[in-house]
C-alpha cells in the first residue's frame, strides 16, 4: 500500500478512535444519569422502552448509536482485537466521568481493577491489527 | 439481580461483537463517507444476516445494561462489561481465525484479575 494511503488510513483510524471514545463515555454518562432520575422502572421490556423517551436517556442513546456506527466503521478496516485498546481507554475515561459528573465514590480496589482491565485490554490489542489478512499497511 | 444483568450483558455483547465483526468483514472496508455512500453501505449491512443477529444481541445487551446502570454504579457496570473480552478472545481465535498469541492471552488474564478487583 502506498505511503499516502497508509497515512490516510492512520488519520482516519485516529479520528474514529477519538469519536468512539467520546461518544461512548458521554453516552454512558447521560444514560446513567437519566436512568437514575427515573428510579426503578421495573423489569418489563415495555417499561425499558418507555424509559428511552426520558431526555437524558434519549441523549445517551443517540450518543451510543453514534458510538455504534463509528465502532462498526472502525471494525470494517481493523480487527476486533485492534479496536480493543480504544475501548480500553474509554474505561478509564468512564471512571473519571462517573467520579466527576455522577459523584460516584470509586474505591481503591475498583481503581486498581479499572487500571488492570485497561492494561489487559490494551495488551490484547498489542498485536497486528489484521491477523486474518484483511488489510495491508496496518496503522501503528 | 445485578449479577443476572451482568451475565446477560456479557453473553449478549459477545454474540453481538463476534457477529458484527463477521458481518462487517463480509461487507469489506468502508472507504466512502459521503452521505449517499454511507446510506447505501448501511442498506447493504442492514440486510446482512450476521449483522441482524448482532443487532438483536446488542439490543438485549443494551436493555440489560440500561437496567444495570439504574441499580449499580457506572464505574462498576462499564468495566464489568469488559469481561466480554474473555469469551470474545476465545471466539476471535476459533470463529474469526484471528491469531491469538501469548500477549493477548496475558491481556485476557489481566482483565480477569481486574474484574475481580472491580467486584470488591
Amino acid at each position: 500500500m502506498p505511503a499516502t494511503s497508509t497515512r490516510n488510513l492512520t488519520a482516519k483510524t485516529r479520528l474514529f478512535a477519538v469519536l468512539t471514545i467520546v461518544t461512548n463515555v458521554a453516552g454512558n454518562s447521560f444514560l446513567t444519569r437519566g436512568m437514575r432520575q427515573l428510579g426503578d422502572v421495573g423489569n418489563s421490556p415495555l417499561a425499558l422502552i418507555a424509559a428511552l423517551f426520558h431526555p437524558w436517556v434519549a441523549l445517551g442513546v443517540i450518543l451510543l448509536i453514534a458510538w455504534t456506527l463509528t465502532h462498526m466503521a472502525l471494525l470494517s478496516w481493523a480487527d476486533l482485537s485492534y479496536v480493543m485498546p480504544v475501548t480500553a481507554f474509554s474505561y478509564v475515561m468512564t471512571a473519571f466521568a462517573a467520579r466527576l459528573f455522577l459523584s460516584e465514590n470509586i474505591s481503591y480496589a475498583r481503581w486498581i481493577g479499572i487500571v488492570l482491565v485497561t492494561a489487559g485490554v490494551t495488551l490484547v490489542g498489542r498485536t497486528a491489527a489484521a491477523s486474518s489478512g484483511m488489510i495491508e499497511g496496518k496503522p501503528q | 439481580m445485578k449479577w443476572v444483568l451482568v451475565l446477560m450483558v456479557i453473553c449478549a455483547t459477545t454474540v453481538g461483537d463476534v457477529f458484527r465483526s463477521l458481518g462487517m468483514r463480509q461487507h469489506g472496508e468502508i472507504h466512502d463517507f459521503r452521505p449517499g455512500a454511507i446510506g447505501s453501505s448501511f442498506g447493504m449491512v442492514a440486510r446482512n444476516s450476521y449483522v441482524i443477529i448482532s443487532t438483536c444481541a446488542m439490543a438485549i445487551s443494551f436493555f440489560s445494561f440500561m437496567k444495570l446502570v439504574s441499580i449499580a454504579p457506572m464505574s462498576f457496570a462499564v468495566p464489568m462489561s469488559a469481561a466480554a473480552f474473555i469469551p470474545e478472545t476465545l471466539l476471535a481465535r476459533m470463529l474469526l481465525k484471528e491469531a491469538v498469541d501469548w500477549r493477548r492471552w496475558a491481556g485476557v488474564g489481566l482483565i480477569l484479575i481486574g474484574v475481580v478487583f472491580i467486584t470488591q
